[in-house]
């Protein structure tokens, strides 16, 4: 019942600022290469519809590829930090001043060092989504009580069973809360590197669409990815709410 | 004789704060001893001894004849706070000693059943049954610490190490908490040591109370209980206790001070 209302909830702000967008449009007859209504946009889809599927596609896998790096690299690093002292002490300035750099900036290297195409568009994914899983897993495993791990510790238990049972439990929700982030990121850094140096993607798509005056193609574009963003931002949160609902409780 | 021996035991944190000073005590198997004090006077310092959490600066502590280093098995430890995961159920929460427990774990992996079952019993005897399943967050403060005492014991230590379990509790609670720990201290006779700095629990529930002084922490008065266990929650209000306590309190001191600050601000 209460899911329900809130899945409504969701579903109409949403079709509620598609109105809105629809209306102002007409309204103020907004010519469609300035700003397309979002039907225009789904309509300059329609015909395309199998090559969008197909950029869509390109730029899905990609996306998870590089989101997939990315938790790799950001819980070992994110451990690393969050557990040991000097580490932190020696990692933390340059990380943070690692992900200051624009990532956009960094496009055109790694296109110079790997080519155009799938490989700069995963790393670009890779980079931009990476530091917010390194932040969160270092946090959360910095902030476990001391008392809780003090509890096993008492009972003779060893280093790693203190972790398994207190630390990786306690910091999954940081964790957790991190991927939803950095999935959104994800798709960010893909289709940044795409617009700049692809043949393929979404991003590719629109530059190509845009190239032409073809707007409501770009925004057409530019709704396809919030779809994926959004759906898959639900798969974590439904992960999310399987695994640590016990963070959440309501 | 002793069952747990400090001789001469110091300790000094890194920051060259000196917590406790010179405490030498003889804790027999099966009894219940209190030290109480103000705060900052070395009493939670003792009982991190006593576990094997921290070793002293000078001097030793012994269990069995054997000194202390590092944590020791056949430990239950309650602390302040609960200090329960909130990401196991009250059940989960209680068995997690016999998961870790070099002593235990091998047998309670193999056949969880017995183990279960001693769960049960023991959440029954402190009126936790039908809670297995609840949350930490489903259950109050009062019920939270019971849980807390049922993991310090399921695994059968010899020695429970109490750090103020009851002092964040009402009043209330608090008493029923008292009687819910001499019904489990009744059933399984261990050594126990409660860190405590309100008397009438102490009085309550142990057999010899040491009081402490304060910076650096020492053994200033040691006191004997002998009133007959089960003890009645009405005890707590019969001349004879009262007279404990107040004894006690005029050790610990800081009491005609206060007076004599207040004299002028009543009417």
């Amino acid at each position: 019942m209460r899911r329900t209302q809130d899945t409504l909830a969701a579903v109409g702000a949403t079709l509620g600022l598609f109105v809105l967008w629809e209306l102002a449009v007409r309204l103020f007859k907004i010519p469609p290469f300035v700003l397309p209504a979002p039907s225009q946009a789904l309509e300059a889809l329609r015909p395309v519809w199998g090559a969008v599927l197909g950029h869509a596609w390109q730029t899905l896998w990609t996306t998870l590829v590089g989101f997939a790096l990315a938790v790799g690299a950001g819980v070992l690093l994110g451990a690393a930090v969050g557990t040991s002292r000097p580490l932190n002490l020696a990692l933390y300035p340059l990380l943070v001043g690692f992900n200051s750099v624009p990532k956009a900036a960094l496009v055109p290297v790694l296109v110079l060092w790997f080519g155009i195409g799938t490989v700069p568009a995963i790393l670009t994914a890779f980079l931009i989504s990476f530091f917010p899983i390194v932040v969160n897993v270092a946090t959360g495993l910095a902030s476990v009580p001391p008392e809780l791990r003090e509890v096993l510790k008492v009972l003779g238990s060893s280093r790693f069973e203190a972790f398994t049972r207190v630390s990786v439990p306690f910091s999954l929700p940081y964790f957790f809360a991190s991927l939803k982030v950095a999935i959104t990121l994800a798709f960010v850094g893909t289709v940044i590197s795409e617009i700049a140096a692809s043949q393929k993607g979404i991003g590719y798509m629109m530059t190509s669409a845009s190239s032409q005056f073809n707007v409501p193609l770009v925004f057409g574009g530019l709704l396809v990815i919030a779809a994926m963003g959004i759906a898959l931002y639900g798969v974590f949160a439904l992960l999310e709410r399987r695994l640590v609902g016990w963070a959440y409780r309501s | 004789m002793a069952f747990i021996q400090l001789s001469n035991v110091s300790l000094r944190y890194e920051n060259g704060y000196l917590a406790v000073e010179g405490v030498s005590l003889s804790i027999a198997q099966g009894e219940f001893v209190g030290l109480v004090g103000p705060s900052g006077c070395g009493k939670s310092t003792l009982l991190r001894v006593i576990s094997g959490l921290r070793p002293p600066s000078s001097g030793e502590a012994t269990v069995h004849g054997q000194p202390v280093r590092g944590p020791i098995a056949s430990i239950g430890m309650a602390f302040q706070n609960p200090t329960l995961m909130p990401w196991r159920t009250v059940l989960q929460n209680i068995l997690l000693p016999l998961e870790v427990s070099p002593q235990h774990k091998w047998a309670f992996r193999r056949n969880p059943q017995p183990y279960l079952e001693a769960a049960r019993e023991l959440m029954a005897s402190v009126g936790l049954s039908g809670f297995e399943n609840a949350r930490v967050w489903e259950l109050s403060g009062g019920m939270q610490q019971r849980a807390s005492l049922c993991r310090a014991l399921i695994h059968q230590p010899e020695i429970l190490l109490l750090d103020e379990p009851f002092s964040a509790l009402d009043a209330f609670t608090r008493e029923e908490l008292w009687q819910a720990m001499q019904v489990l201290y009744l059933q399984r006779r261990p050594t126990v040591v409660l860190v405590t700095h309100d008397l009438r629990e102490a009085v309550y529930l142990c057999d010899t109370i040491h009081t402490m002084s304060s910076r650096p922490g020492r053994i200033a008065y040691t006191r004997r209980v002998e009133f007959p266990r089960p003890r009645p929650l009405e005890l707590t209000y019969q001349d004879d206790f009262a007279h404990i306590v107040r004894e006690l309190r005029e050790q610990i001191g800081g009491m005609r001070t206060q007076i004599s600050t207040l004299r002028g601000v009543g009417p």
